[in-house]
């Protein structure tokens, strides 16, 4: 029977430790919505995600009172919309159409993101594809809870240029189109290479098509609580560091499981994944930042940084997947920098660089996340940092990301704030060499050799 | 059986576990399990009941609870056990 000392140790998380379950992502197939007519198309999509996902947000809640644990965010991803859209869109605006029908859906059910915006362009661009990727400023204009995501790269299949080129465009033109707004729009569009089909975390979900018609994933979290037992054992050698991650590691996963069945359960979908993610928050101690800092580092950034995310990237993924029966997604650290206030800190005080972070994108979850910088960094600039990414994610068979915000307006020294879970960050520095004629090349890197791997 | 588990969580007074024993007979709620401790000055109390044959819905014995604990001046919660016996038992 369950004792005293564990019922508290379970409620400290909960209570004092920021431990919650970040989100609750039903994925929708929407390829059976297709139709060569627009209107009919999106009333098709309206009438699927309203069915499909009506009990969604109730039950997420629900769950949350009954067990005591907070649900923090109840989503959905939906199938890309490039491949729902292909039949009846002409034009960008056509696309807009579906983002303004896929965000009025998304109000009725009451979820707060809506993932899925999204092309899969690792070898080549549809037509289809190149059209809703020209819709993105627009749609990211027009719309407040939907997320965008293209896919620019893979390991079986190289890193699509002309796609990469483009994208550092339609973050320029998005940043531009939500400027009243700090250029928000670029915090829900994120370009990734080797992306998951079954990631339950925004702005990078969708619902991919070697998915069920609809599943259950979900995202745990729980930065503080990794952190709380790391203070505990401020001078311990790494075997039982390493150990320490390993067993919180496993015991937040254990409580993203019991959830996940549960909403699977009552919802009558099945489940699909948990992701293991430390997802951090701007609240104070709900940081991946400060298990760095415990694990002994000054701040994120100093050397000994990678090393120290790398062994927390494992160990999180160690005792994660022993307490699950099907891990997905993402899984591992995030470190976003507006999203995490001891990354924030970090690079007011001068520690840490893109570069650094970029060095971090090696071997942590994904990639460079929510990072602001100056608005008049020139498009080929960011597509040469995607591209970086995407050669980061491509050779070593992992999943790399940017999000990045050129805040029209602000230059280093500036400070931008997104609000809510977006945080606020400090803009950084880019490296102001040209990266132009690299990127103005067009056509594709190929996919990198399999064997001989020394 | 559906069992929950009941915590109390707050400073020390006469009549606590009494009035939450109350209610629960009230409700046809019974106790199995009881135990208490003292962490850092308050006073931590665990119970383990069985909700079968409870005469009010989940959410509203929580609820309940709550505000009982409120008017005492100690915190009151009511979790499924489940969560509990995921976390610590493999």
């Amino acid at each position: 029977m369950i004792n005293l000392q564990e019922v508290i140790e379970t409620n400290k998380m909960i209570e004092q430790e920021n431990l919650d379950v970040r989100t609750i992502t039903m994925g929708i197939n929407l390829l059976d919505c297709a139709d060569k007519d627009l209107s009919v198309t999106c009333e098709k999509i309206y009438t699927k995600i309203t069915t499909l996902a009506r009990e969604l947000v109730e039950t997420g809640e629900e769950i949350s009172k009954e067990f005591g644990i907070p649900i923090v965010n109840k989503r959905i991803s939906i199938t890309p919309v490039s491949l729902v859209g292909s039949a009846c869109c002409r034009t960008p605006g056509d696309y807009v159409q579906i983002a303004m029908t896929l965000d009025k859906a998304a109000k009725e059910v009451g979820v707060n993101f809506l993932g899925g915006y999204s092309a899969i362009v690792s070898k080549g661009m549809t037509k289809s594809d190149e059209l809703l990727i020209r819709s993105i400023p627009m749609a990211m204009a027009r719309t407040e809870r939907i997320c965008s995501s293209i896919n620019v790269g893979s390991t079986k299949t190289g890193i699509n240029m002309d796609a990469v080129r483009l994208m550092g465009d339609i973050i320029k033109q998005t940043a531009e189109e939500t400027k009243d707004k700090d250029s928000l729009g670029c915090a829900k569009l994120v370009v990734l290479c080797n992306a998951p089909d079954d990631n339950p975390f925004m702005a990078g979900a969708f619902h991919g098509v070697s998915e069920a018609d609809a599943i259950i994933n979900v995202g745990v979290s729980g930065p503080g609580v990794v952190k709380y037992a790391l203070e505990q054992i401020p001078d311990a050698d790494f075997e039982l560091l390493c150990e320490t991650i390993k067993r919180t590691a496993f015991k937040i996963t254990r409580v993203g499981q019991l959830v996940a069945q549960e909403a699977s359960r009552r919802l009558g979908v099945p489940f699909g994944i948990i992701d293991l993610s430390l997802a951090p928050t701007p609240a104070v101690g709900d940081s991946v930042a400060d298990i760095l800092k415990c694990i002994g580092v000054e701040h994120p950034g100093a050397p000994g940084t990678t090393a120290a995310l790398a062994l927390l990237n494992d160990q999180v993924k160690k005792g994660g997947v022993m307490a699950s029966s099907y891990v997905g997604g993402l899984s591992g650290a995030f470190i976003p920098v507006s999203e995490d206030q001891g990354m924030i800190d970090a690079v007011e005080a001068g520690a840490l660089t893109i570069e650094k972070l970029e060095a971090m994108t090696c071997v942590c979850s994904v990639g460079l996340d929510m990072i602001a910088i100056p608005g008049d960094t020139p498009a080929t600039t960011i597509a040469g940092i995607i591209a970086d990414e995407s050669a980061i994610g491509m050779v070593n068979q992992k999943t790399t990301a940017v999000r990045i915000i050129p805040v029209v307006g602000k230059t280093v020294g500036d400070t931008v704030e997104f609000g809510g879970l977006l945080g606020y960050a400090p803009i950084m520095p880019v490296n102001t060499f040209s990266s132009q004629r690299f990127v103005d090349r067009g056509g594709r890197i190929p996919a990198p050799i399999h064997s001989f791997k020394n | 059986m559906t069992r929950a588990i009941i915590t109390v969580v707050g400073k020390d007074t006469v009549g606590i576990i009494a009035k939450v024993c109350t209610y629960l007979a009230d409700n046809q709620i019974n106790i199995l399990d009881i135990s208490q401790t003292i962490v850092q000055e308050f006073f931590n109390m665990m119970m383990i009941v069985d909700l079968t044959k409870s005469v009010k819905a989940f959410n509203q014995l929580s609820d309940e609870l709550a505000r009982l604990g409120e008017d005492t001046g100690v915190q009151v919660k009511c979790q499924l056990e489940d969560i509990f016996d995921k976390m610590h038992r493999i």
